[in-house]
């Protein structure tokens, strides 16, 4: 329709377009690129008096061959990337099942109860979630391990025990997450067709064979997009929420790169070497979204943007 | 389905009910506690005997924090970042949104800008250069650190321009044809059928707001301009410490700290910051999943 329009009315007709962008356009100028150019951070000496972009001392690669050689770089690489699968993969299933039990109830209100009540903890910070789980994950007077005892088992040290420290990382995020994620499976469960089930009761299928052969493979390409995203988060074990629970004790499997960079940075005022690991984690993660948002659309054809 | 269930149905429509219960229970439950803890004495909850409701009650732990200047001044803090971050990221996402919905042979740089925005999910400069830049354009210790940094939160923006994107075109051809500009178009037309959508950015943007803390942390130097999860942090590492500084100031709240304890003020005050969610919770419950699926999954 706006063809044939001549190109200086063209123009005008787009200039309010460009008028409104350009108010996000300088604050994402400043505050994102600005951010980024200052990635040159990690390939200097960087002594913050000398100021951002200051004549600073270049270093070249030496900030990433000390970020290498630090002893427990490979590890802290291996916690991340652990605790983040355990959260994926634990993050599809279980608000999976949770889906298909809840979509068995057949009494509305019921339903609607239930989904009320599991997604509270989805919008509470982990400064409040930490909190609750400090006090109830607690060896000796938690509420959790009061109830272990009365079932006749040792109390566990969820936050002090390094072998189980990742394991209590992983199920407190599904905790608070399992029931806000399962309202897009729920959503596509109730988009399938029923003349789909009628048809199988007069073919002589169970429920079993109704689920297997109906149910799963309707909701089979939420559970793949939703799975493909979620590799774009592989170097984010959660630091909101490692940062509230841990403690040195459990440094050797809770320690993530997110608390690395920020120890290195905040805590010990190391500015390039903590800017060389933040960029070594942007980078991988970079190639990871592209990919996820690449496999989102060659398999599902869901598109980001 | 009307065919009568059979008994192996019957049992596990039963013990499906149980087990649901045993999990929305698990969700709830820690919030019960937090709740009975913050009412209770504080032997009590020391003892271990406070389950899901106050043993000995008391509203003692609340009345230390009114007398504790700290909580209110975050609280302070935390409504003003609300209440100016939540309309910047709502106007930002809106303007940014309506030109970005464009057909490309209406706006031919439309991609051009896609992209300026996207980059900046796909690539995170990382904690330090951020924190200089913020440190450059002078906001440290300034509530517009909390504000501008987030100004345009991308993922609500593609959500609101996917939803500007489905509008039948016929609706914006009519208001073209009536000789509409883009503003009147976009304020007149497009946002008063978009309500739902907006109402769920809002939201986000409320929650996001409301929950940040890392941010509060870093760029704040002084703990006056602490928001409110940011001053919770401090409670909730080191909450001994909360209760000593609070004891030491001023002496007159040192008759409080044989009848408080850090177990019952922190749990008082973690809950009194989990009010504004309680609050638009069914609201969140309404427009959070309508505006996810809108926004996920399209067809």
């Amino acid at each position: 329709m706006f063809v044939n329009l001549k190109r200086k009315d063209k123009m005008l007709r787009e200039l309010p377009l460009y008028l409104m962008l350009l108010p996000a356009v300088v604050l994402v100028s400043i505050y994102s690129y600005g951010s980024m150019a200052g990635v040159v951070i990690a390939f200097q000496k960087f002594v913050p008096a000398k100021g951002m972009f200051g004549q600073q001392q270049w270093v070249g690669l030496q900030n990433f061959t000390t970020l290498f050689s630090m002893p427990n770089i490979w590890p802290v690489i291996q916690n991340t990337v652990i605790i983040a699968l355990g959260k994926l993969i634990g993050g599809v299933i279980v608000p999976v099942v949770f889906a298909l039990l809840l979509n068995e109830v057949r009494n509305i209100l019921t339903k609607r109860i239930f989904q009320t009540l599991v997604y509270l903890p989805h919008f509470l910070s982990w400064i409040i979630l930490s909190g609750i789980l400090l006090n109830i994950l607690s060896p000796s007077e938690g509420l959790v391990n009061i109830l272990l005892s009365k079932l006749g088992i040792e109390p566990i040290f969820f936050l002090g025990n390094p072998d189980v420290f990742p394991a209590t990382m992983v199920m407190t995020d599904i905790w608070k997450n399992f029931g806000f994620a399962s309202v897009i499976y729920l959503a596509s469960l109730t988009s399938i067709d029923p003349a789909l089930y009628e048809a199988s009761v007069i073919d002589g299928a169970n429920r079993w064979r109704q689920t297997w052969h109906i149910t799963l493979p309707g909701i089979s390409a939420i559970v793949v997009l939703m799975t493909v995203l979620g590799l774009a988060n592989i170097l984010n074990g959660g630091f909101d929420q490692i940062y509230n629970m841990y403690s040195p004790v459990v440094y050797s499997t809770g320690d993530i790169l997110d608390t690395l960079v920020f120890r290195l940075g905040i805590e010990q005022a190391q500015y390039s070497l903590s800017t060389a690991a933040g960029l070594f984690k942007s980078g991988v993660s970079m190639i990871f979204i592209v990919v996820s948002y690449y496999l989102a659309d060659k398999l599902t054809g869901y598109r980001v943007f | 389905m009307s065919i009568k269930d059979s008994i192996p149905r019957k049992i596990f429509l039963v013990s499906n009910i149980v087990f649901l219960l045993i999990v929305a229970l698990a969700c709830i439950a820690p919030f019960i506690n937090l709740l009975a803890v913050s009412f209770s004495d504080k032997t009590a909850v020391a003892a271990g005997e406070v389950t899901f409701f106050p043993v000995g009650f008391t509203t003692i732990s609340y009345e230390f924090i009114t007398n504790t200047s700290k909580f209110f001044v975050s609280l302070l803090v935390s409504i003003t970042r609300v209440s100016i971050g939540v309309p910047i990221n709502l106007l930002l996402i809106i303007l940014t949104a309506y030109p970005l919905s464009k057909l490309k042979t209406e706006f031919r740089a439309r991609s051009i800008f896609s992209w300026f925005f996207v980059v900046t999910i796909l690539f995170n400069a990382g904690l330090i250069p951020t924190y200089m830049v913020v440190r450059n354009t002078g906001l440290i210790d300034s509530i517009w650190a909390l504000v501008l940094p987030g100004a345009l939160p991308i993922f609500s923006m593609l959500v609101v321009m996917n939803y500007m994107r489905s509008l039948p075109k016929e609706l914006l051809e009519a208001a073209y044809i009536d000789g509409a500009s883009h503003v009147q178009t976009l304020f007149r037309v497009v946002l008063p059928v978009s309500t739902a959508t907006i109402a769920t950015v809002t939201l986000f943007s409320f929650v996001d707001h409301w929950n940040s803390w890392f941010d509060g942390m870093i760029y704040m130097n002084n703990i006056q301009n602490y928001p409110l999860q940011t001053y919770l942090q401090t409670v909730v590492v080191n909450p001994e410490e909360f209760l000593r500084n609070n004891t030491d100031l001023s002496g007159n709240l040192s008759k409080y700290l044989s009848m408080v304890s850090a177990r019952t003020t922190g749990a008082a005050q973690m809950f009194l910051a989990m009010i504004p969610i309680l609050c638009i919770y069914p609201f969140l419950q309404k427009y959070f999943t309508t505006g996810l699926v809108i926004g996920s999954v399209k067809e």
